[in-house]
């Protein structure tokens, strides 16, 4: 102990300074890229901002606008109902992939890199191929017509449910690999003892993957469930590029971002009121954040 | 599809835990073979429609994979009337900017964070926390006005510059160095290194893996954004290759080929950039399996 101490008092720690070097050009960003937006979104969302002048402050104007915008019920129903399919579909396939690649087997390391495959894709190629899959005359509508499944062109491009049950389907199969990667780290720390344990006693590979497996990645999988929440609720450029740049059926805007974004530039713009938007797309990603830190915390 | 099938597959494997049956292996390469099929299947049929000609039917009724006349004709179409390659060059130029920031400054930050001790740091960290739970689109707004407070509008820098250095980035790179031993630290600064050099030659080749991690996330994250750059770049000249690709579809609305070979455009360079570095990729994800 008094070596120790002896010891590391000689031993010069650093300069003062050389810390704040260190975390400079990071804290810089920190506070003009994140934090200072963050507090300019709360304040332009009290004004009437536009893309070229305004920016009076106007109280709560912008956020009595959303009570009678009937856009905003449209988007706020799509995301939410969106969201409520991705979680569980996002939260479970993954990791029933992960399990099955995890284990040693040759020729695996091809099959990961082309689960990955979509993750790299960028949303908009991924959309741009599903809408030539899915059009009226696409191959999907081809094939179904061919086995006699429907005798017309299903429309899932320009019908409101088909188009989210669309989007559903891209970014299930576009998250595919991203989850199953999480997960693969995951289940290298599920101790193999526990495995061997419950195989002598003759618990059968279902029962294990119930009682070990996923308590074993539970952790992983509530980070999972928020992950998935928050980008679900964030959906913009599969929604953008699958209804051609016009946001939805009849012209009527698909998701929260879009109307957002639709607000954002423009003649017909109004940072105001994008940004009170904004905060309510906060709210909707904060809500079921603090609702699954709750959970762990009372089971833990 | 895939769920009952693989539950089906679980309930065949074998009780010898050690060893998998003849059986459980085959069961498990059919199901890998599956989801393979569902995975790779839409870009075999984007690549397969990009090369056929325009005298060949691309609406038949059974969808036909193999061209019968393949041809590039439409990725020379493509590169006539949209500017393609230019769009390429501005999105590498943005992916560029994008990891090198991340590289050096969640780096330097990482290990301050971990390894030195400071006043302040704990307020560092927890502003870092707080940006977390802000998804980017909520404050996409107020980014903008920033960038054009900056003058920036319609640049390439402007585009790049929010995501130079990622708060998550800084984050993985502390936690990456926290997994360093600090004896190694420790007897660095007995022999006299100072901390610079005690983060190159010491520190610096521990954390390799989740660099290339980064590294690798940064730059798809820079190849693929979308919403950012439509909202910052308005000028024809300066597009990105996604919103540049948005573009090319309603400019060819009606015709599939040409779309087709925009998106493998777009696509193949990053799936070789992935390919080559997937080997870094897995590795570096396998590493912090090890230590946490």
């Amino acid at each position: 102990m008094t070596d120790t101490k002896m010891m590391s008092s000689r031993v010069r720690e650093h300069k003062w300074f050389t810390p704040w070097l260190l975390v400079a050009p990071a804290t810089l960003w920190l506070c003009v890229f994140n934090l200072y937006p963050a507090l300019n979104t709360v304040y332009m969302a009290f004004t009437n901002k536009k893309p070229l002048g305004g920016g009076e402050l106007v109280g709560l104007a912008n956020f009595e606008r959303m009570l009678d915008d009937d856009q905003l019920v449209y988007a706020l129903t799509n995301s939410i109902l969106y969201m409520l399919v991705c979680v569980p579909l996002l939260t479970m396939l993954p990791l029933l992939l992960a399990v099955l690649v995890e284990k040693k087997l040759p020729g695996l390391t091809f099959f990961r890199v082309a689960f990955y495959t979509p993750v790299v894709a960028s949303a908009v190629v991924v959309a741009l191929i599903w809408n030539w899959m899915l059009d009226d005359r696409g191959a999907i509508n081809a094939i179904l017509q061919a086995l006699k499944v429907v005798q017309e062109p299903l429309p899932f491009l320009t019908d409101r449910w088909l188009l989210l049950f669309s989007a559903i389907s891209l970014t299930v199969w576009k998250g595919l690999g991203y989850y199953m990667i999480i997960y693969l780290s995951a289940l290298g720390n599920v101790g193999k003892e526990l495995h061997e344990a419950a195989a002598v006693d003759g618990a059968g590979p279902v029962r294990r993957f119930w009682s070990i497996t996923v308590p074993g990645v539970r952790g992983t999988m509530l980070l999972i469930t928020i992950l998935i929440t928050v980008s679900s609720l964030r959906i913009f450029s599969e929604l953008f590029v699958m209804t051609g740049g016009t946001g939805g059926p009849g012209g009527r805007v698909s998701s929260v971002v879009m109307l957002i974004q639709m607000y954002s530039t423009g003649f017909t713009g109004h940072l105001g009121y994008a940004s009170a938007l904004s905060l309510l797309l906060f709210a909707l990603t904060l809500v079921p954040m603090v609702l699954l830190a709750r959970l762990n915390r009372k089971d833990a | 599809m895939s769920a009952p099938q693989m539950k089906v597959a679980a309930k065949q494997r074998s009780y010898a835990f050690h060893r998998m049956s003849a059986g459980e292996v085959i069961v498990r390469y059919a199901l890998l073979a599956l989801v393979l099929v569902i995975t790779i299947l839409p870009f075999v049929w984007q690549l397969s429609t990009s090369l056929k000609g325009i005298d060949e039917n691309i609406y038949t009724a059974t969808p036909r994979f193999i061209p019968e006349d393949p041809t590039f004709a439409n990725y020379t179409k493509v590169a006539e009337v949209v500017p393609v390659v230019d769009y390429a060059m501005n999105s590498v130029i943005v992916a560029i900017l994008v990891v090198g920031g991340n590289i050096i400054g969640a780096t330097l930050a990482g290990y301050a964070l971990a390894k030195l001790r400071f006043r302040g740091s704990t307020l560092v960290l927890g502003a870092l926390l707080a940006t977390l739970i802000l998804p980017g689109e909520a404050t996409i707004i107020a980014q903008y006005v920033t960038v054009r407070s900056l003058g920036l509008t319609d640049t390439l820098l402007g585009v790049a510059l929010p995501g130079m250095i990622g708060m998550i980035n800084v984050l993985l790179m502390r936690a990456a160095f926290t997994a360093i031993p600090d004896e190694l630290e420790m007897a660095a600064k007995v022999d006299g290194a100072n901390a610079w050099q005690r983060l190159i030659h010491v520190n610096l080749p521990g954390v390799r893996g989740m660099l290339s991690v980064i590294c690798i996330f940064a730059f798809i994250g820079a190849w693929d954004d979308f919403l950012w750059p439509l909202i910052v770049l308005t000028d024809p000249e300066n597009l990105t290759l996604t919103v540049g690709l948005q573009y090319l579809s309603g400019t060819f609305t009606n015709n599939p080929r040409l779309i087709a070979a925009g998106t493998m455009i777009s696509f193949v360079p990053i799936v070789i950039v992935f390919a080559v570095l997937q080997r870094y990729f897995f590795r570096g994800v396998e590493e912090g399996a090890i230590k946490g």
